[in-house]
């Protein structure tokens, strides 16, 4: 009981506070991945899937990205198109 | 009914190897039937901490190979004779070790033992989890710091998803087990408290085991601190574990209610 009083009072010095935050982000985050194992594959096959649809593509063309921030992370498509390809591209739409 | 207990941390170094031999040590000491299985292949400690390493002859996989039998691969514990050691092997690469070699090593140590207590290796690899593959239970170690927390999260895991009771949709019973805690380090402030830890981690608590010099000592003449000094407050803290996993109801003592007496707190001293 006294410890735990002991310990409300000091725990506004000392960096263990500062750990567990940084703890408690990182996990929240890692633990998200885990259920998600391959995010970025399966959204690179999915968009592969859809613009294959209307367009040949070389698959290895296709590069999916994901940069992570503090407050918003970006997703970035990279899909080179064959310029032979264009034409129905043209045609399609 | 024999339990499969796997020790288990991700991270190196915080005390799966101590912990193994002291919890197996207690459990003995209990009166349960006991083997330690060292699965850390190549790097195999446990026959040093338990004081055998001369007595070594067959390994874990020369039984999974089928070059030794179980009962002579078996070394029985000098001190306790219901206390046995299945050595890992110090030559062979990590590789030589199957999940069906393992497979039937456990299953031949259930009809044999109450406790089968498997000491895992570090890393997230191969050892690791096949050192896990089989248990009924996991004793997850970690100490109060950063990294070892969070390794000890992705080890918790693994045990919910690369498990044999996992995949059959069965839950792995998990403990954590907080090593080397320093009292007044904690106090201070200068380290995770064990409040923070459980509730990041989110599974029961099995013990915490203080920093002390008595588990260096143990290991220095070959055996489990719980056998070797068990009035220290290592040994208790792990003979007061090794009665909550045989489903006893006791009492949490923290280790700074041990080792500090109220003026000692009050004054912020260490005590020796
Ligand atoms: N409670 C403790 N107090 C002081 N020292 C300790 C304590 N627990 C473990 N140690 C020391 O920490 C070191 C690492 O312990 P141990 O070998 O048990 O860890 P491990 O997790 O098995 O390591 P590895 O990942 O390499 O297998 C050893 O020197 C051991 O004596
Ligand atoms: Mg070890």
């Amino acid at each position: 009981m006294s410890m735990n009083l002991l310990n409300l009072l000091r725990r506004r010095t000392g960096s263990a506070p500062v750990a567990r935050e940084r703890l408690q982000i990182l996990l929240a985050h890692e633990r998200g991945l885990r259920q998600k194992p391959d995010l970025l594959g399966l959204l690179r096959e999915e968009i592969l899937a859809v613009v294959s649809r209307h367009v040949a593509l070389d698959p290895d063309k296709v590069i999916v990205r994901m940069d992570r921030g503090p407050a918003v992370s970006t997703l970035e498509v990279d899909i080179e198109i064959p310029n032979g390809s264009e034409a129905r591209l043209a045609v399609a739409s | 009914m024999a339990k499969v207990l796997v020790v288990t941390s991700g991270k190196g170094g915080v005390g799966k190897t101590t912990s193994t031999a002291a919890l197996g040590g207690a459990l003995a000491q209990q009166g349960q039937k006991v083997v330690v299985v060292d699965f850390d292949v190549g790097l195999r400690n446990l026959d040093l901490i338990m004081g055998a390493e001369r007595r070594v002859v067959f390994d874990l996989i020369n039984v999974t190979q089928g070059v030794a039998k179980l009962s002579q691969a078996l070394i029985r514990d000098k001190r306790l004779e219901n206390l046995w050691l299945l050595p890992a092997s110090q030559t062979r690469d990590k590789d030589a070790l199957t999940e069906d070699g393992v497979r039937d090593v456990i299953a031949e140590l259930r009809t044999k033992f109450d406790w089968v207590i498997c000491d895992s290796p570090a890393g997230i690899e191969r050892g690791a989890t096949l050192a896990m593959r089989y248990a009924d239970e996991a004793v997850v170690v970690t100490n109060p710091e950063v990294s070892s927390v969070r390794d000890a999260d992705r080890i918790i895991g693994m045990l919910d998803s690369k498990t044999a009771k996992a995949e059959a949709g069965d839950q792995i019973k998990k403990h954590v087990l907080i090593t080397r805690y320093d009292a007044g380090r904690a106090a201070r402030g200068e380290m995770l408290n064990i409040d923070d830890i459980l509730e990041i981690l989110a599974i029961p608590l099995l013990g915490i085991v203080p920093e002390s010099q008595d588990v260096l000592k143990a290991s220095n003449v070959g055996c489990p601190v719980t056998l070797n000094n068990a009035a220290s407050p290592p040994a208790r803290a792990y003979s007061d574990a090794a009665r909550r996993l045989g489903g006893e109801t006791v009492a949490m003592v923290t280790p700074s209610e041990v080792r500090r007496s109220l003026m000692g707190r009050l004054l912020g001293r260490r005590a020796a």
